[in-house]
Parts: structure tokens; C-alpha cells; sequence
């Protein structure tokens, strides 16, 4: 296969025939270009919604209490529903429940430690709840199941915080003053998605309750569901429905009692959007392969045609037919898989340069406005590098295709018929 | 050298065929100087890609130096074409796009000849035709002449036993038409047979032997004690004109 003198030959008839490589080349390199660009998009777009799903877990159900809108079984419109660690206790117990969290919040506080203060704001939670919201603990440990049965005051603080008011010094085991109740620094957790914030004390619920004379009231529920379907998912969020419905006693078709927000029900419908998205870009992208191919098969066919007579030439010197077709579909591999390569180059090349700039300008975002970001829409637009290469060889292997029927043509014309041919 | 008995070669197109060689016998010794004449139809062009073995044909036999010639696969009828003939052509089917040096070596390439060894060679023949200052030019950098003493010299490099050409002086004016016949006669002073197919009275009245082609059979033979009053019959015939 690899003969020095046969790529001279070829090299030589590419050199000399710069207008007809070009033609070839550029069909090809833009054909790649555009799947590139195309794919890199389509990622981008995939990939900035769904990293607005990575704050929290993908199949994580919040229910919060509200008002009834319905009477129901005597009781008047209006009434406000208070859950209790009851319904805590209840839905914990309910099927295909993986996590689940209460949470009672303190609101906003003054945090002190030393001569620094900030206002901040304390919630309290089971801690299953570090799953829920998908924390990462940076040091120490989250709260647990002997901080709530002990009600110790302990507290767990973002990142923020501890920036802001810890500094240097290693804040585990400190003490830190909310209002003027001590707690201590077990922790510090940090967000995937810095949108999320590091801004919030973590202490345990029961701890809450008893300081803040809450008896056993609760403000909401937070749970993530067992690895199910979408359509499983939405069973359970009627079985919850019902159940706090049964106890609490209002109408189970009263939308406006409590509130529920199911977030695998949403991930899986921008998820459907995404692989509809993603279809159709791929749709588009092997149009344009197809195009690019078309333009090849084209171009070869052309080639071939015009070198009838060289062939013809060729043939009568001794060349035989393998030679002949050899000649012409290494001249038409080297030129696509040459071109396809600079396209690919190009396309990738654009596409993380874009990514370069935006996440530069992401950085810049976050460490002007502290944390909060807003929704990102287009994020890492780049493509799978496989991918990328198989569609590079895909558009070669139609090239020489393309090229080998009417090679094999051309290589069994007889040549004084070829030559004839002025 | 060659010998061809009862040649048959008949084309088919769809339903229609056309029986275009109608049993052709000939003999043609090693260096003998022979040209085929014949009006167009007459089926020298069918009987040349046989005799180059660019064609197969249907029944008879066909013998290039002792060896019969019949149903060879593409690439040994390659090899053969490649180190026995040579070919000369009417519009000199150089490739363009290669300077004289590189289009006389072709042949050696498909030898499997490396690179500077061909070259080399290539020069000794261009040299031998008097090109040697013309080797790095273009085909469409030179006139008729040369660009047909360029293909002389391809036809040469492979040491080939026969030369055929097809009409080599088609494209040339009377003066560089008689140039080109010298150095042909020339070669053949080198016991190198050659065959060529022309249409002009005046140039096969310059070979041993002329071979009339009529309607696909040999309609006339012509040797050399005869050749002198054809010649004479030839000239005065354009004497008239």
C-alpha cells in the first residue's frame, strides 16, 4: 500500500491540478464544517438547559402548604393548611420515596462571628436534604439523624458565608451567633450551579423547632422519588396529593391547597424538547453530509470524465486497471480526508472558541453580580470528537465510492478509443 | 514477430453488432517497417488496439513474439503492452499537466522503476531525439514536432520489440511529417519492428510494406520490389493534382 513513488505520482497530479483539488477539498471541508457547527449548536443549547437542572435532584418533588379554594366536608373557602411533621412522617413511609426532607424556615438573620457580621438567612431540614439539593460538602460533614434526636445546635453554612465572615480561619468547630444564639460550624457546603448560592445557615429541624417554639409545624416537604418514570413520578405526586388531602382534609381536586412542583416531570419534558431538537439537528446535519457527498460523488465523476484521456494514455504505457482506479481513489481520499480534516479543524476550532468566550464571560458575570447568574441557555458548544471523525470517514468512504464506479469505468475503456475521444 | 491468422472481431451494440474485421491473416517479421492504409471504417483502428492488445477479439489466433495473444486478464495484457510495445500517436497524448522528462519516463514508472533511475533514462532518451534542453517543459510549451519526438522517445524507453502508431503524423506539416519518418526509419535500423496506420500515400510509400484494409479483409499487399512504382504512381498522382 505504501509505496513512495505512487504518492509522488499522486502528489504531482494534485499539485498540477490546484483548481480541480480545491473544488473537491472545499465541498468536502465545508460539508464537515457545517455538521460541526451545526452539532456544536445543538450541544450548546442541550447542554446549557440541562445544566439548569444541576442544582438540584432530577426527580425531586417539592410540596408546600397554602390556602383551600374549595369547601369541602363543611369547611369554608380560605383556610390555610399547616403541615406538620405528621405529613413528614406520613409520606416518609409511602412507596417509592427515596429522600425526603422537612424544612422550617428561620428567615433572615444577623450572623456574627468575631468582629464580622452579615445578614443570612437559616433553614432548617432533615438531612436527607443534602441529596435533595445536590450539595457538595467542602469541609467537615452534613448535618445528621444525632444532630436532630440530640436537637444540637449545629449548623452547616454555604460557602458565602464562610467567605465572608470566617476568612482564613478554618470555621469547623467555631462558634457562630445567629441573633444571639451560638452555633456550631459542623460544615460548609458549596452548589454545583454557583447560580444556586452559597447564602443559607443549615441547622436540624428539630434543633428549629424547639428554639423557635414551631412545636412540630413544618413550612414544606421535599422529597426525591426512587429511579421511575415520569409516568410512575406523577402516580406518586397524586398518592401525596390524596394522602395530605385525606388528612388535612380538603377536596383532593382543590388545585389551589397546597402546592406541588415535580422536577423530573419538567426535566423530562425539556428532555423530550432536547432529543426532538437533537434529532432534527442531526436531521440537518446528515443533509448536509448528504449534500457534501453529492458534491464529491459529483466532482469525482467529473474528474474521471476529464481524465479519460490521461487514463487512456496511462493504459497504453502499461498501467493496469488496478493501477488506474488505485491512482484515482488514493487522489480523492488523500483531497477528502485532507479537506475534511481542515473542516473539522475549523468547526471545532469555532465552536471552542465560542466556548472560550462565553465561559470567560460567564467567570466575569459571576464574580461581578456574587452568585446569582441568570438562566444560561447555551452552554459548551462543542462536539464529540467520535463523532466528529466518524462523519470525517464517512464522507471519505463516499468520496472513494463515489469515485470507484466511474474509476472502474474509465479503467476499462480501451485507449485508442479514449484517446480518439478529442 | 507477429503473426495473425483468420482474425475475427465483430462490435455489438445493443441488438445491432458489426462485424468489423472479416478474417484478417498477416505476418510481420522482427524489423520490418509495415503500414496499414484503409478508408475510415475499414477497420485499421480495430486491428491496431488488437495488435497493442487493447482488444480482445472473437476467433483466430494472434502471436507476439511466439507468444499467442487470446483471453489475457487486463493486467497481464498491461504487463505485456507495457514491455514489448510502444505507441505513437496521432495527436501525441502526452500528459499535460507533466513536463516532456517526466511523460517520456511514465512507462519505466509502471516498470516499477525508481524515480531518479528514470529520469535519468528518461534524459538519455530526450537527449538521443535531440530534447535534451526541452526536458523541463510543458507539453503545450512545444510545436507538433517535438511534441511527437516526446512521445517517439516514451514509446522508446521501455526497449520495446514493436512500436505502433496510430496515424503519427496526422497532426504534422509535410516537413516535420518527414522528419518524424526518418527517425522511425531510424529506430527500425535498430531491428525494431513498427507498425503504422496512416491514411497519406506518401508516408507508407516511406515503409517496407503496405497493408490495404477493405471493408475488414486485406484487400491489397504491397512489398517492397513494388513499392517503387506505388511510390511513382502516388507522386504522379499529386503531380496531376
Amino acid at each position: 500500500m505504501f509505496d513512495l513513488d505512487k504518492w509522488q505520482e499522486i502528489l504531482g497530479t494534485i499539485k498540477k491540478n490546484k483548481l480541480r483539488t480545491l473544488l473537491t477539498g472545499f465541498s468536502v471541508a465545508w460539508g464537515i464544517f457545517m455538521l460541526m457547527v451545526l452539532l456544536g449548536a445543538g450541544n450548546g443549547l442541550s447542554n446549557g438547559v440541562s445544566s439548569n437542572f444541576e442544582g438540584n435532584a432530577r426527580n425531586a418533588i417539592w410540596i408546600w402548604s397554602r390556602e383551600t379554594s374549595m369547601p369541602y366536608q363543611g369547611y369554608k373557602v380560605g383556610r390555610a393548611i399547616q403541615f406538620t411533621m405528621d405529613d413528614y412522617d406520613a409520606i416518609k413511609k409511602m412507596e417509592n420515596i427515596d429522600k425526603i426532607s422537612a424544612r422550617y424556615w428561620i428567615g433572615d438573620r444577623i450572623y456574627s462571628f468575631g468582629n464580622e457580621y452579615g445578614t443570612y438567612n437559616t433553614q432548617s431540614c432533615h438531612p436527607d436534604y443534602l441529596g435533595i439539593e445536590n450539595l457538595i460538602i467542602s469541609q467537615g460533614r452534613f448535618l445528621n439523624d444525632i444532630d436532630l434526636e440530640h436537637e444540637r445546635k449545629v449548623m452547616v453554612i454555604g460557602e458565602d458565608i464562610r467567605k465572608a465572615l470566617f476568612k482564613d480561619t478554618d470555621p469547623i468547630g467555631q462558634f457562630i451567633k445567629v441573633g444571639s444564639v451560638p452555633f456550631k460550624i459542623i460544615g460548609v457546603y458549596t452548589e454545583k450551579d454557583p447560580r444556586e448560592g452559597t447564602r443559607q445557615g443549615l441547622i436540624p429541624i428539630s434543633t428549629a423547632q424547639r428554639l423557635f417554639n414551631a412545636g412540630n409545624r413544618i413550612h414544606n416537604l421535599a422529597l426525591t422519588t426512587t429511579d421511575i418514570s415520569k409516568s410512575e413520578s406523577e402516580k406518586i405526586e397524586k398518592n401525596i396529593k390524596n394522602d395530605i388531602a385525606r388528612r388535612h382534609k380538603f377536596d383532593p381536586e382543590d388545585e389551589r391547597a397546597i402546592g406541588l412542583y415535580n422536577s423530573l416531570k419538567d426535566y423530562v419534558q425539556t428532555m423530550n424538547i432536547f432529543s426532538a431538537i437533537n434529532m432534527f439537528v442531526w436531521l440537518i446535519g446528515i443533509g448536509t453530509l448528504i449534500a457534501g457527498i453529492v458534491g464529491v460523488s459529483n466532482i469525482m465523476l467529473i474528474v474521471v470524465k476529464e481524465r479519460t484521456k490521461e487514463i487512456g494514455i496511462r493504459k497504453a504505457l502499461g498501467a493496469t486497471p488496478g493501477s488506474i482506479i488505485g491512482l484515482i481513489l488514493l487522489e480523492s481520499i488523500l483531497i477528502t480526508a485532507a479537506a475534511g480534516y481542515i473542516g473539522m479543524f475549523l468547526g471545532i476550532s469555532l465552536m471552542e472558541g465560542i466556548n472560550f468566550a462565553m465561559e470567560a464571560q460567564t467567570q466575569t458575570q459571576v464574580g461581578a453580580s456574587g452568585d446569582q447568574g441568570e438562566i444560561r441557555m447555551f452552554m459548551n458548544p462543542t462536539v464529540d470528537l467520535r463523532i466528529a471523525i466518524s462523519a470525517m470517514l464517512l464522507l471519505v468512504a463516499a468520496g472513494a465510492f463515489a469515485g470507484y464506479m466511474p474509476a472502474k469505468r474509465a479503467a476499462s475503456i480501451r485507449p485508442i478509443e479514449a484517446l480518439h475521444d478529442e | 514477430m507477429i503473426k495473425i491468422s483468420n482474425l475475427h472481431k465483430s462490435y455489438h451494440t445493443g441488438t445491432n453488432s458489426l462485424h468489423v474485421l472479416k478474417g484478417i491473416s498477416l505476418d510481420v517479421h522482427q524489423g520490418e517497417f509495415v503500414s496499414i492504409m484503409g478508408s475510415s471504417g475499414s477497420g485499421k483502428s480495430t486491428l491496431l488496439n488488437i495488435l497493442g492488445i487493447l482488444d480482445n477479439y472473437d476467433s483466430g489466433s494472434y502471436e507476439l513474439g511466439g507468444k499467442l495473444i487470446k483471453d489475457m486478464s487486463e493486467k497481464r495484457a498491461a504487463q505485456y503492452r507495457n514491455q514489448t510495445l510502444g505507441f505513437i500517436f496521432q495527436s501525441f497524448n502526452l500528459i499535460s499537466f507533466k513536463n516532456a522528462m517526466e511523460n517520456v519516463a511514465l512507462p519505466l514508472y509502471y516498470q516499477g522503476v525508481p524515480r531518479k533511475k528514470r529520469n535519468k533514462i528518461a534524459l538519455e532518451y530526450l537527449d538521443r531525439l535531440g530534447l535534451l534542453n526541452w526536458a523541463d517543459h510543458m507539453p503545450n510549451e512545444m510545436s507538433g514536432g517535438q511534441k511527437q519526438r516526446v512521445a517517439i522517445a516514451r514509446a522508446l524507453i521501455s526497449q520495446p520489440k514493436v512500436i505502433l502508431a496510430d496515424e503519427p503524423t496526422g497532426a504534422l506539416d509535410t516537413q516535420t511529417s518527414y522528419e518524424v519518418m526518418d527517425i522511425l526509419k531510424k529506430i527500425n535500423k535498430q531491428d525494431i519492428t513498427i507498425i503504422i496506420v496512416t491514411h497519406e500515400h506518401d508516408i507508407a510509400a516511406m515503409t517496407d510494406k503496405i497493408i490495404k484494409l477493405r471493408d475488414g479483409v486485406i484487400g491489397d499487399m504491397i512489398i517492397n520490389g513494388e513499392l517503387a512504382s506505388f511510390k511513382k504512381s502516388y507522386t504522379k498522382d499529386k503531380a496531376i493534382l
